[in-house]
């Protein structure tokens, strides 16, 4: 008979998720599941209303990334306004989206990630927090914390108390950037550096202590896929779309992201509510495929800004062709802030940030809009269908976290069939494999909620299922 | 004009013969809580937010419908108004869709301060949610049914500052709404002018210039009381 054990996350709020692992008669897993609830419902929230309100109303319906979509949904706008915004609008948008890439990374490495990383997988779970580790480590946490605050205050600054959803819309921006702005921003650039620099340092002296992970959360080969700008290099805001392969190879670029649904498929799975994207010329699940850092490291040719090309050749050597350790999103990740800090600094020296023309003006030109950037977690689109006067009569999204969703439930199934060890053998195989389950996920860094609010560890609940019924649970509250 | 001497909240205050509660009570400083009246417009009584309590008298009754009179004593603040006043605006709150958090007005929307004032910190009714149509006809601006409270101060700018009477208000009880014309589409609305004082008057989200977005949208009502002034002192007349 085969038992059933089921991971999941106790979650008040919308994204939550629950992992089912197999095991047959010996205890060993023959499969491991990674289910979401998403975003269901969103469209019958937009149906019906004016499409200049998407961006302030995705900026609310999303708590984790509203940045993100706020940008994805503007552009969106843009098309269907047919237009193309003034440079300091665009500008403004580029430095908004470095903004919440570095907090948003940083969040997820400081926060999250760093008490695994920098305790240890098996130390005592209260501890495992970001607490722990300023008990531990005062003044790299206080950086952490710092570097994610920097971020904040850039999205603060530029578009008004946390994202003012007015700030950004079809057409533009609705404030101008000022020089005391800039002057503020410049102000923490040092620091900010220095910090990125020390945890990347601390990240590399540290990864000859995790052979076991890297190799076995999430190694597989897929596709990548990422936006790149004109010459291949990385891109967040505006560019083409570009596929590599495992080995390295371009598969597949300038594509036009607006044109997403001719090359990406959605497939689904009967045991989950996310859909499970694909390269359509590969098929279904030959085509599957990452995003989000690792992803866009492996895609750009180069980063483009000193600092970050320089650990950037680096990262590439960590992998034969493309890098294939999910556990790379880590370092994917601190190399990401570097790139955006680089990217920041430069953007306040540009002269078109300033400028006050910055709102498009233009009546409704077109029936359907689609607009793209890159989210922390990997490439966003929105789809927009309206009526003749404007009113949604459909919304599309592709979010980051559904693109990883194959590569989630792979990990967790690489690292389910090493971690987990027979149920016979010993007692406490539950703390050891969760915490490497929940390693699996964090690479991802996906946006459920039970991801950003539990500080240090998941929320987790296992059922040991058999023959029906349960026969074992092993609760973990948040801590 | 002769004056009337009255007690409004235990305070003595002096009113021209003819003037309302409302308005004699505001320039005594003692500010009614109102959504249907606008300085400028005529009165209709329709919100019932201006409830007073007059010594003598069993109902109450809207200050802003009612002149004053010598000797009158008038309470606008008791525990039982403010808790008539709270149910007002719950009963709007939870007819039509009004979700804050994603709607143009968000932050400078009259119904929402008041709520503030109120202390209504939630709605004890189930909110209805009825899926009301967004007119996005005209080439300016919108109607967003959703969050209309059918105050009639669209109506009444129209008819009596405009002079268009494009609005109406057609329907009965909760299938009450405002209509442009014979209920054509604001944007085939011959008699409208494009003027926008209804969308500036509007005190929710319910009308709107178009391409706003969640909290963008602020109203601006000075050029009532300009146009007013300049009617009442002949301004335009040679
Ligand atoms: S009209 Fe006012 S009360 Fe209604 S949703 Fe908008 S802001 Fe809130
Ligand atoms: S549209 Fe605005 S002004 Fe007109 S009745 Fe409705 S709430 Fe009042
Ligand atoms: S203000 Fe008097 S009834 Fe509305």
């Amino acid at each position: 008979m085969n038992r059933c054990i089921m991971i999941e996350p106790v979650t008040r709020i919308e994204g939550h998720a629950k992992i089912t692992i197999e095991v047959d008669e010996t205890g060993a897993v023959s499969s491991a599941r990674f289910h979401v609830t998403e975003f269901r419902g969103f469209e019958k929230i937009c149906e019906g209303r004016p499409f200049q309100e998407m961006p302030g109303l995705m900026a609310r319906v999303c708590g984790i990334c509203p940045v993100s979509h706020v940008l994805a949904s503007s552009k969106a706008g843009d098309m269907l306004l047919g237009v193309e915004i003034p440079r300091a609008a665009e500008k403004q948008r580029r430095l908004v989206n470095y903004a919440q890439v570095l907090q948003s990374h940083a969040l997820s490495f400081f926060h999250l990630s760093a008490p695994d990383l920098l305790l240890g997988f098996d130390s005592p779970a209260p501890k495992r927090n970001i607490f722990g580790l300023l008990a531990e480590d005062q003044d790299f946490a206080r950086r952490g914390i710092r570097l994610r605050q920097f971020g904040q205050r850039i999205i603060e600054t530029a578009g008004g108390k946390r994202i003012h959803p007015g700030w950004s819309g079809p057409g533009g921006v609705s404030r101008q950037f000022t020089t005391a702005q800039r002057d503020e921003i410049l102000s923490w650039i040092p620091e900010v550096l220095e910090s990125i620099n020390a945890a990347l340092g601390r990240l590399k002296s540290l990864l000859d202590s995790f052979p076991e992970e890297l190799e076995h959360i999430g190694n597989f080969p897929s596709l990548f896929l990422a936006t790149v700008n004109d010459e291949g290099g990385l891109e967040y805001y505006d560019g083409t779309i570009r596929i590599v392969d495992s080995a390295g190879n371009c598969i597949a670029e300038h594509l036009d992201p607006t044109r997403y649904s001719t090359f990406l498929g959605e497939a689904s799975e009967d045991y989950s509510y996310m859909k499970f994207p694909f390269y359509r010329p590969f098929g279904y699940p030959q085509g599957h495929y990452r995003v989000g850092p690792l992803a866009r490291l492996n895609v750009a040719r180069f980063a483009g800004t000193s600092l970050a090309d320089r650990e950037l050749r680096e990262f590439k050597q960590r992998g034969e062709g493309a890098v294939c350790r999910s556990f790379h999103y880590h370092l994917a990740r601190l190399i990401e802030m570097l790139h955006c800090a680089e990217r920041i600094e430069e953007l306040m020296a540009d002269r078109d940030l300033f400028d006050d023309t910055i709102q498009a003006k233009a009546s409704l030109n077109r029936r359907e809009g689609i607009g793209s950037c890159e989210a922390p977690r990997g490439t966003l689109f929105h789809h927009y269908w309206v009526d003749k006067n404007g009113l949604m009569t459909k919304a599309d999204l592709l979010i980051a976290t559904a693109q990883n969703n194959h590569a989630m439930n792979a990990s967790v199934e690489q690292t389910a069939r090493r971690f987990l060890k027979p149920l016979e053998e010993s007692n406490d195989f539950e703390e050891g494999m969760l915490n490497r389950v929940e390693a699996a996920i964090r690479c991802y860094d996906p946006c459920l909620s039970c991801s950003t609010h539990a500080l240090g560890r998941m929320p987790l609940v296992i059922e040991i299922v058999k023959g029906g019924a349960v026969v074992g649970r092993l609760t973990r509250s948040r801590a | 004009m002769s004056v009337r001497t009255l007690e409004v909240d235990g305070k003595m205050i002096t009113a021209l013969e003819g003037q309302t509660i409302f308005s004699a009570a505001w320039d005594s400083g003692i500010h009614i809580p109102r959504l249907c009246h606008l300085g400028g417009l005529s009165d209709v009584g329709a919100c019932r937010l201006c409830l007073v309590e007059i010594e003598g008298q069993k109902r109450l009754q809207p200050s802003c419908m009612t002149k004053v009179a010598e000797d009158m004593v008038v309470r606008t603040n008791t525990p039982a108004l403010r808790a008539h006043r709270r149910l007002i605006v719950e009963l709007l709150l939870a007819e039509r869709n009004h979700v804050c958090s994603v709607c143009v007005l968000n932050g400078a929307c009259e119904l929402q301060d008041l709520a503030a004032q109120l202390g209504v910190d939630h709605v004890r009714l189930r909110p209805q949610y009825p899926k009301l149509e967004v007119d996005l006809s005209h080439d300016r601006f919108g109607l967003d049914h959703n969050r209309c409270i059918l105050c009639t101060r669209c109506v009444r700018v129209c008819d009596e500052v405009e002079g268009a009477h494009t609005w109406d208000v057609a329907g009965r009880g909760k299938n009450s709404r405002v209509i442009t014309d014979l209920g054509e589409p604001w944007g085939e609305s011959a008699s409208c002018t494009s003027c926008g004082k209804c969308v500036q008057v509007c005190p929710t989200g319910a009308l709107f210039s178009k391409g706003k977005t969640v909290a963008d949208m602020r109203k601006d009502r000075g050029f009532l009381r300009y146009i007013v002034t300049a009617r009442e002192k002949k301004l335009w007349i040679a």
